[in-house]
């Protein structure tokens, strides 16, 4: 199992209700459902990936997440929806992270840390967007739109008034080193978060 | 006429009259004391009954929905895109049953049968009948067949109105409900465009208070509007201009009032060809039963609980130029299923056909048909 997700299940409790936003080919729920014995939904916008699911046997609804979750799902109907690399490509990520907490009673997120030293090495030295494996896009044909750092992230999380509950940093191999735990903002290039609201 | 049947085509098809003797009340009050029901099926019944697989047709629809009656036929049957060795519904897993349904004018029993208790034909008497109606005498089939439960039962459109009230009425006689292109109930301007398609039929003076045959004559005018009225509302504006655009048939415009442009000359067609193999009675009471589906009714509007006692996992599906039910629809069924709690699967399938693309062989749309009709057939062999 990845690392990400092997951090994601460790926080899931047993026969919880899921719902996975952007879950691609529902890969994630799919071991959820096995290790964790979930039931949930995944939430994809590609018709691709949507076949995936329903092959895998996840129950999937094609949507547009910058259209927000509301027209979908009731109040706290979830126990934790969870995003993967999804956040900085929304059109409204605070709006967004609002909205996992209305839909759900935990959210976890995990995005690409824009603070990570390799990012900062390549923009200041170079002066260029940079351009990692993370984050393989060029400026012009990026969806990353709404990139940010671990710090940023907090103080978003701050000013929504969102309680942090736990906080897992991870490498491009989606390791966990434990130097990333005392400078995550400068070494960590995937950061994991589960949040509640105060 | 094909030269040779194709690979995947179920080849030549016979249907077959069903006969039930068990009286059928019917919403409306009253009763049809027996009945036909005509069926054609497709594929094998496997030793523990756990493949089979329900149709339910449309508006125009009949049970033949795949293959071909004879070397002869133009085109088979209506849903051949879908079902047959290697396609989404496949043969080769599955047992596929499709009727027509009560109120038909293909076989069962319908306004162009006897009238047992007048031994003229029924006309404009035969009995209003429902979606539930419908579900309720394919419930009694299903038994007929020796089948207990559905694999899935599938429809589009008015098809996926029957598919919703089996998960509701039977919940434990489907294990897959796939409703496509459908709606939880219709809008005014459904019921609208219905009402138009109505009244020109009524206005045909070959009408005869729906008692034509029994005059020796059809309403073919007001057939014909009512169909052309209905070919609008299955395309979608995109679909039209690319079809047709402004396209002359002649070349020029000739300032009278023959045909002129393409699409006046399709409609036409269209129109007049569907007066040759349909019933206007019949189609009279097809838009009645989609008018009345309601199935949130019963449950003082709230369509989550309808669904609320359904045991099925359900697909659903909408096309995203379908304008008659368009996706929004589609929207309100799979909500409602969400917040019931059950296990449904929603795709929006990019497609320029309007409604008619649910009979359309789409890519997109047979890649996620397929995977889905994989799974349940999976299951029906374990």
């Amino acid at each position: 199992m990845r690392v990400d997700h092997a951090i994601i299940s460790d926080w899931i409790k047993p026969n919880s209700r899921v719902l996975d936003l952007g879950c691609g080919d529902c890969a994630l729920l799919r071991e959820l459902r096995q290790s964790r014995n979930t039931t949930g939904y995944g939430l994809e916008i590609s018709i691709d990936k949507l076949a995936k699911c329903v092959e895998g046997g996840t129950p999937v609804i094609q949507a547009n997440l910058d259209q927000g979750l509301s027209p979908w799902f009731e109040a706290q109907s979830f126990d934790y929806v969870i995003m993967t690399h999804t956040l900085q490509a929304m059109r409204h990520p605070e709006q967004l992270l609002k909205e996992m907490l209305h839909v759900g009673r935990e959210a976890i997120v995990t995005f690409p840390n824009m603070g990570y030293w390799k990012n900062r090495l390549q923009f200041a030295l170079g002066g260029r967007m940079p351009v990692t494996k993370t984050l393989p896009y060029g400026w012009f044909d990026t969806p990353n739109i709404h990139l940010c750092t671990v710090r940023d992230f907090e103080a978003l999380c701050e000013e929504l008034d969102l309680r942090i509950l736990g906080r897992e940093m991870v490498d491009s191999q989606l390791q966990s080193r434990p130097l990333m735990r005392l400078a995550p903002n400068l070494l960590a290039e995937t950061a994991v978060y589960r949040l509640a609201a105060k | 006429m094909p030269a040779t049947l194709p690979p995947d085509s179920v080849g030549l098809v016979i249907p077959q009259p069903l006969h039930f003797d068990e009286p059928l009340e019917l919403d409306s009050g009253k009763t049809l004391p027996h009945y036909d029901l005509v069926v054609e099926t497709y594929g094998e019944l496997n030793a523990t009954r756990s493949n089979a697989v329900l149709i339910c047709h449309a508006l125009s629809g009949d049970h033949h929905a795949a293959g071909y009656h004879s070397m002869n036929d133009r085109k088979p049957g209506w849903w051949d895109s879908a079902i047959g060795p290697g396609k989404p519904i496949d043969t080769t897993r599955f047992f596929v049953v499709c009727l027509n349904n009560l109120g038909g004018c293909k076989g069962s029993t319908g306004p162009t049968s006897i009238n047992p208790e007048t031994g003229r034909i029924f006309g404009a008497d035969f009995p209003m009948v429902t979606v539930n109606d419908w579900v309720r005498s394919q419930e009694r089939l299903m038994h007929s067949l020796g089948i207990v439960q559905w694999a899935a039962v599938i429809g589009g459109s008015l098809g996926g109105m029957q598919v919703m009230q089996w998960a509701i009425s039977f919940p434990q006689a489907l294990r897959h409900a796939l409703v496509i292109a459908a709606a939880p109930k219709l809008s005014a301007q459904n019921i609208a465009f219905n009402e138009v398609a109505r009244q020109s039929i009524f206005a045909d003076p070959d009408f005869h208070d729906g008692h034509y045959l029994e005059h020796d004559t059809l309403p073919r005018k007001g057939l014909m509007l009512a169909r052309m009225l209905g070919h609008i509302t299955y395309l979608s504006d995109d679909a039209m201009r690319a079809k047709f655009g402004r396209e002359l048939r002649a070349g020029k415009i000739n300032f009278g009032f023959d045909v002129e442009f393409q699409v006046e000359s399709y409609l036409r067609y269209q129109g007049a060809s569907f007066v040759d193999r349909f019933d206007a009675n019949t189609y009279l009471l097809m838009t009645k039963a989609l008018d009345y589906f309601d199935p949130a009714g019963e449950f003082e509007h709230d369509l989550a609980r309808a669904f609320a006692a359904t045991e099925a996992e359900f697909l659903v599906a909408a096309f995203t130029t379908d304008w008659r039910f368009s996706p929004a629809r589609s929207h309100e069924i799979v909500k409602a299923l969400l917040k019931a709690g059950k296990r449904v699967t929603y795709a929006e399938i990019e497609s320029e056909h309007g409604h008619d693309a649910f009979l359309v062989p789409i890519p997109d749309y047979m890649n996620v048909f397929r995977a889905y009709m994989g799974r349940v057939s999976t299951e029906a062999q374990a």
